[in-house]
């Protein structure tokens, strides 16, 4: 659980993070999307009482920043931007060494707990500079786990990483969703942010807006629908733009796309009018906006 | 306590893989003890040195016990000359243990994980503070033993030893060196601030050493007597320094300083 009250930190001249104010109930995971210098990993190293806010409050799993620091940093997890392992010791070591920071009761337990987890028990006595980026990272996020933390921050937790490793990130991110803990995830990977977060937080300086990515979409640009026929042209395509629900229509090859209010309701609509028109329909669908979009226009505008 | 206790063995299991710090903490102590043990064992066998107290400074002469042979004089200036290079022990392993183990972590970029554990800087500080003070003070005091016991084989005339036991060289060894360690920690955690390779840090770090320097030239030349005024003026200034050493590297050493201002 995270909440904050115009949270704000000031670098000498420059505003990295203003009035941010944030509801983070338990078990959500929020996305925290923003471009670079957005103020992402500076508003996480608020929350997890590594620097203090210039102004504002905050509090995580119910503790005040700046007055139960010790009590956040125990209840928290962190994965920082860059896994920070150390590169001479072995994953194994380097897991103990955290658990016992973290006063995790049975070291062996959770150390042996979280390197199966992640699948990295054939390796736990390699040093850790013989690991890949992937597999470090892997091992950045089991420490985050170690003490079973609440609530876990992730900064870019899939940031420099190819495809199938991403894939397994999200699916651990996944799996540790399911045991209802808070994740705060810092990306600008918006597919990411869309398949795993349950609201948005679109950010630059500012909060721009929270929603769930589904609105986010809708919110924007209304919805996209693609009508597929077998011969289209101009004139089908100014029937359906003439529409009054329809914000926006276009020819491309045979297709005719049409921004519309409520797909729902005026769909049936707009097939009569061009089957009434003589075109022959195949289908219709639904196009989904990336999320990208939704977030370059919404950065633009911030 | 346990923090502390984790921070410690993580210092001794990461930096005694580093080379220059392996070195600088065996060879040093190893060297500095054998080279005033093999001059004992040169001198004590080539027979008459009473000549020889022409060469020494005037004041070393008069500060020289009457009932000393020119041998024995030479002896006891010789290896004070050395003790005092001994003294460079708790300066430079301090030194390079700490540099490697704080840029090391700057350089890895572990400082911010480590920061977000329910650690308090003060632990931490603490923590590596003392691994890089236990090893300096085992080597120093070690090789101060091994210097004892070797020279008690090697020397017919146990007045000379028990000069080298003297109040003197137990304030060096026993409440300077300590000191001179604590300021050697402090002084290379303010370098390692504003430093981002290990190696230059503990070059610069070094330069906690170059008193100790002229404390050999200077009696070398005469200028300086070792007598306890003189230990225990040092080791009130030493402590002076430390705390404003101290002072220094505890304001540095603080959560956000190092989060937004070590780079
Ligand atoms: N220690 C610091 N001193 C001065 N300015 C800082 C400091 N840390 C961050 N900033 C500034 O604050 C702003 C936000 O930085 P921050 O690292 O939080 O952004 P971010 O959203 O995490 O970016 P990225 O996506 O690149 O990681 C930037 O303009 C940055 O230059
Ligand atoms: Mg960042």
């Amino acid at each position: 659980m995270i909440t904050t009250q115009n949270l704000t930190k000031k670098f000498d001249q420059i505003t990295a993070v203003e009035n941010l104010s944030l509801d983070i109930p338990e078990g959500e995971v929020f996305g925290f999307l923003g471009p670079n210098g957005a103020g992402k990993t500076t508003t996480v190293r608020m929350l997890t009482s590594l620097i203090s806010p210039t102004k504002g409050n905050a509090t995580v799993n119910g503790f005040q920043v700046g007055e139960h620091d010790i009590d956040i940093r125990r209840s928290v997890g962190l994965l920082t931007e860059t896994p920070g392992m150390y590169d001479n010791l072995s994953a194994e070591r380097n897991l103990e060494i955290y658990a016992s920071l973290y006063e995790v009761e049975d070291v062996q337990g959770q150390v042996e707990k979280y390197l199966r987890f992640l699948g990295l028990w054939d390796r736990r006595l390699d040093v850790a500079a013989t690991f890949s980026k992937g597999m470090k990272q892997k091992l950045a996020i089991a420490r985050a786990l170690l003490h079973e933390p609440k609530t876990l921050f992730l900064d870019e937790p899939t940031a420099g990483l190819d495809p199938e490793a991403s894939r397994l990130v999200r699916e651990f991110i996944l799996e540790i969703k399911q045991q209802g803990r808070t994740i705060f995830i810092c990306t600008h990977n918006l597919d990411e942010a869309d398949r795993l977060c349950d609201r948005i937080g679109v950010f630059k300086t500012r909060l721009v807006v929270v929603d769930s990515p589904v609105n986010l979409r809708r919110q924007v640009f209304g919805r996209k629908v693609v009508f597929h026929l077998i011969q289209a042209d101009q004139s089908l395509v100014d029937k359906i733009a003439g529409h009054p629900h329809v914000s926006e229509a276009n020819l491309v090859e045979n297709k005719i796309v049409a921004t519309i209010e409520d797909p729902e309701t005026h769909n049936p609509e707009l097939i009569r009018i061009l089957v009434g028109e003589g075109a022959d329909v195949q289908f219709i669908g639904e196009l989904r906006r990336s999320l990208e979009d939704v977030y370059l226009q919404l950065v633009k505008n911030a | 306590m346990n923090k502390i206790n984790t921070i410690i063995r993580k210092e001794w299991s990461e930096v005694f893989k580093n080379r220059m710090v392996l070195f600088t903490t065996a060879f040093l102590p190893l060297i500095l003890t054998a080279i005033p043990l093999g001059i004992i064992y040169a001198t004590s066998r080539s027979g008459d040195f009473s000549g020889i107290t022409g060469d020494l400074p005037q004041e070393f002469n008069a500060f020289c016990p009457e009932n000393f042979s020119g041998g024995d004089c030479f002896q006891v200036f010789i290896v004070s000359q050395f003790m005092i290079m001994f003294m460079i022990i708790p300066l430079a392993i301090p030194a390079a243990i700490s540099s490697y183990s704080i840029v090391g972590e700057k350089v890895n970029r572990s400082l911010e994980p480590l920061l977000a554990t329910p650690i308090t800087t003060t632990e931490l500080l603490v923590g590596k503070s003392l691994s890089a003070i236990i090893p300096a003070l085992i080597a120093t005091w070690a090789g101060f033993t091994i210097f004892i016991i070797g020279s008690w084989f090697m020397i017919a005339n146990p007045v000379v030893i028990g000069n080298f036991l003297d109040t003197r060289w137990l304030i060096a060894i026993f409440i300077i060196g300590p000191l001179m360690a604590l300021s050697a920690v402090s002084f290379s955690i303010i370098v390692s601030s504003r430093v981002n390779d290990p190696r230059v840090a503990e070059q610069v770090s070094m330069i906690i050493i170059l008193p100790v320097l002229a404390v050999f030239f200077g009696q070398m030349a005469g200028i300086i007597i070792l007598n306890v005024t003189f230990m225990l003026v040092s080791a009130l200034l030493l402590g002076l320094v430390d705390a404003g050493l101290v002072y220094l590297s505890i304001h540095l050493f603080q959560r956000e300083t190092i989060i937004t201002r070590w780079k």
